[in-house]
């Protein structure tokens, strides 16, 4: 890159040297990441995943032309963080509308084929009447295997492959196998020895062959071996599952993804489909989930709008008086001031729970005389407090802004209003305030959005409870919703619905898309009147 | 109200009532700030004596500073504290010095390159700036699924893959803040240099990022703080106990026992706000200017 510029200069060049250092970092970093490409582009083939696959070729060789080449010098400089851009925020934003027209959740994971092993597999049980036969545990480095001779054949695999015959391998008298070619045979002593070999053998399972329906071979005691089928069968042609114990059929229902009976009885194992707007439908019209939805959507306008509102004042009320040269001390009452707003929110609203416990707290202890207000326990103080605490931990911010602001008034202005007789209030209310808001109105929209996001302070202060009764997501009071969204997800365990999750995530987009559109147009709006 | 003081002029006259005056329009804000300062400071002091509190519960702590011993102090190093601290540390550091490279990288570009699809990138970038990463993440826990498949260090539990993610919201949430800084340096050094000889890199990593350092300490230090403070998507991705953030294991510290484990997520507190405290009260003034500069430039 640096080699056109400099063939064309002369001697007198000062201290810029040409291909020296730079040249031979950046062939340094281009084959880490060329190394590194290629791993992923390995790992992703051995993992089957093509689209990974693709992905990391594509960037791959974008990075190569684009830092080799002559050409395209912004996108050196681009490069790097249109990655992490592309696929750690757009993909995962358009991703997030993907999923929100799908089922994807907790029993609706993977494609049909992954249902249909899953079922298979989940309902494995001992061939009745059948023996077990013996077992060998065999071993090559880190993969283990079972190998076994049920007819005088001996056949090894993994849990990742299925049994296969293998050549020239010897069986003792007991039928075990004794001897196999590939393998390592591992010692009865050790295996004893070897707790997570152990429980590796215990919770292995090896296919019987390819096809699922013929079972699979367990060990209970590493010793011996049986064979297990499903009491499921999968006729791939009739599209059917069929139980083979109870005799009931379960058809595919390919618009939900599950296996049903004519009777609507469901299986738990189903495949994630394409349901188009039905999780938007749900969130409206279930009144289960509809109706707390809908406290919570009015819940968090509340929250948003009367945080920014309230500690927009209580900033500006503090700079106002304090904007006052004749007041000495500013600067520490000042910095004493901004405090709240230096502090790791996180730990501020964990502190703020805990003081304001309704049994131990030190708000009720100091300031009611001791008394049991429950402040995080009932909805309405609930929700007075985390405000409360958001105004607290936000108001300094507004401070510095309207300080910095008042600074800037225009002197001239003022003389003339004072000229023209106008009082305090008057110049504050005609004045003062229409300038302010000119110059805070886009910092307030952006307040606005991050409060309507504030996940952090409802989760650390009341988990968005008190909970609503009764309610099956465990939504609550003071649940805003993206905390909403977070319950409902199940990213942390439970019972996850990505798919309605999603589809909240991406009304959350539009309502902060909207009112970021609509309020810049009004902040330009407001600057023309000025 | 409060303005009073805008229509103060000196009073050069000596009379009876200046003292009063002065009551009025200066003299009450000296307890008013008290007051002020009663409620930005209490909960701060309030931990600050909890923390030397040896009780170590919630009940009890109310006597403010009427014990003092660093007994939960020393019992931290019996948590997994110092490891929480230590991965913070880690993800914060390596997310605050990636934005502040690929910040700078593609701000210089925008500033200094005349190329097609400029106007729309950065336009695009304005807009994808609007929606936090983390509304989205339902899709980035599936993302780091997938890649978990692929190669383990960047799925689910990995401090990489965390900070990895961060990443992705560096471009836009600093390049602007960035951009506009960078216009203020004037593009006739960049050509004194260039007729010197220098490249686009030296130009780049010995002339402009040194003229620049202002904006680089703000962004990387807004950026350290911003994943400091992050829960949601750390709680997400980090799932074993020895690789979470302080936010997540203090959360789990609180949210669980909230009475027993109180005087040592107190001292926690104390010990991983103060270094915090410190650089933001230390760079107060760049943050400010910093945070509203980002946010008008539309």
């Amino acid at each position: 890159m640096a080699g056109r510029i400099d063939t064309a200069t002369e001697p007198h060049a000062r201290q810029w040297k040409g291909n020296g250092l730079g040249f031979i970092i950046k062939l340094i970093l281009m084959a880490a990441i060329n190394a590194f490409g290629v791993f992923i582009i390995f790992n992703a083939w051995v993992a089957t995943s093509w689209v990974i696959l693709t992905v990391a070729v594509l960037l791959l060789i974008a990075a190569n032309v684009i830092y080799f080449g002559p050409w395209a010098i912004p996108l050196k400089y681009l490069y790097p963080g249109l990655t992490f851009l592309l696929v750690f925020q757009i993909f995962t934003l358009g991703y997030t509308g993907w999923v929100a027209l799908t089922n994807y959740g907790t029993g609706h994971a993977g494609n049909m084929q992954q249902a249909v092993d899953a079922t298979l597999i989940q309902n494995e049980r001992p061939l009745e009447g059948a023996s077990s036969v013996p077992l060998t545990i065999v071993r090559d480095g880190s993969t283990v295997g079972f190998a076994v001779a049920p007819n005088d054949q001996v056949l090894v695999g993994t849990a990742e492959k299925p049994m296969e015959p293998v050549d020239g391998a010897q069986v003792d008298s007991k039928g075990k196998p004794s001897e196999v070619p590939g393998w390592e045979i591992v010692e009865r002593g050790d295996l004893l020895r070897d707790k997570t070999l152990q429980d590796e053998v215990i919770a292995m399972r090896v296919q019987a062959s390819d096809d699922p329906n013929d079972g699979s071979y367990r060990t209970r005691d590493g010793n011996r071996a049986n064979v297990y089928h499903s009491t499921m069968v999968w006729d791939e042609d009739a599209m059917t599952m069929t139980n083979t114990q109870s005799g009931k059929v379960y058809h595919v229902d390919k618009s939900q993804g599950y296996f049903v009976t004519d009777d609507g009885e469901k299986l738990a194992t189903g495949w994630s489909v394409f349901v188009g707007a039905d999780n938007f439908i749900r969130a409206v019209t279930d009144s289960k989930l509809a109706q707390p939805l809908f406290k919570v959507l009015a819940w968090t306008f509340a929250f948003a709008i009367i945080s920014v509102v309230v500690s927009f004042f209580v900033g500006l009320l503090f700079a106002l008086v304090y904007n006052d040269s004749r007041v000495r001390g500013r600067k520490v009452i000042r910095t004493l001031l901004i405090l709240p707003y230096a502090f790791p929110a996180f730990m501020s609203a964990l502190l703020w729970r805990g003081m304001l416990n309704s049994e131990f707290g030190v708000i009720n202890e100091l300031f009611f005389f001791g008394s049991n207000i429950s402040w995080l326990q009932d909805p309405n103080l609930a929700r007075f407090a985390v405000v409360f605490v958001n105004v607290w931990l936000s108001y300094p911010y507004w401070f510095l802004v309207a300080t910095g602001a008042l600074q800037s008034l225009p002197a001239d202005t003022m003389e003339a209003a004072t000229l023209d007789g106008a009082g305090a209030f008057r110049k504050f209310r005609s004045i003062t305030l229409p300038l302010l808001l000119v110059s805070t109105a886009p910092l307030a929209i952006s307040s606005f959005a991050f409060a309507f996001n504030n996940f952090t302070i409802i989760f650390m202060m009341t988990e968005g409870g008190p909970m609503f009764p009764g309610d099956p997501n465990r939504l609550g009071a003071t649940d805003i919703l993206i905390s909403a969204i977070y319950k409902i997800s199940g990213v942390s365990g439970g019972v996850a619905d990505y798919g309605l999750a999603s589809a909240l995530s991406i009304v959350v987009f539009v309502i902060v898309g909207v009112i970021s559109a609509l309020a810049f147009r009004q902040t330009r709006k407001l600057e023309e009147y000025m | 109200m409060a303005t009073k003081e805008m229509t103060k002029q000196k009073a050069p006259k000596k009379s009876p009532t200046k003292n009063q005056r002065w009551l009025l329009e200066v003299g009450w804000k000296y307890p008013f700030a008290l007051l002020l300062i009663f409620y930005a400071v209490f909960p701060l002091a309030y931990v600050v004596s909890a923390s030397l509190n040896p009780k170590g519960s919630l009940a009890g702590s109310s006597d403010l500073f009427a014990v003092f011993s660093t007994q939960n102090y020393t019992e931290l190093g019996a948590t997994q504290f110092w490891t929480w601290f230590l991965n913070t540390i880690i993800v914060s550091g390596a997310a605050a010095i990636g934005a502040v490279v690929m910040g700078a990288a593609a701000a210089y570009a925008f500033s200094r390159f005349r190329f097609k699809g400029r106007r729309f990138s950065l336009t695009s970038l304005l807009i994808v700036q609007m929606f936090p990463q983390t509304i989205a993440f339902v899709a980035v826990f599936l993302l780091l699924l997938a890649l978990g498949n692929v190669w383990p260090a960047l799925g689910i539990n990995s401090k990489l893959a965390l900070i990895a993610v961060y990443l992705g919201g560096a471009l836009g949430a600093n390049t602007f803040l960035m951009y506009g800084y960078f216009n203020t340096i004037p593009i006739s050094i960049d050509e004194s240099a260039k007729i010197d000889g220098a490249s686009h890199a030296q130009i780049f990593w010995q002339l402009i990022m040194p003229l620049v350092s202002p904006i680089l300490a703000v962004v990387g230090l807004l950026a350290f703080i911003s994943s400091f403070g992050d829960f949601i998507l750390a709680r997400i991705i980090l799932v074993s106990e020895d690789q979470w953030t302080l936010a997540v294991g203090m959360y789990q510290w609180v949210s669980n026992q909230l009475t027993s484990r109180w005087g040592l997520f107190s001292a926690g507190v104390v010990v991983a706000a103060i270094p915090v405290l410190i650089l933001f009260l230390s760079l107060q003034k760049y943050i400010v200017g910093g945070l509203t500069a980002g946010s008008v430039k539309g």
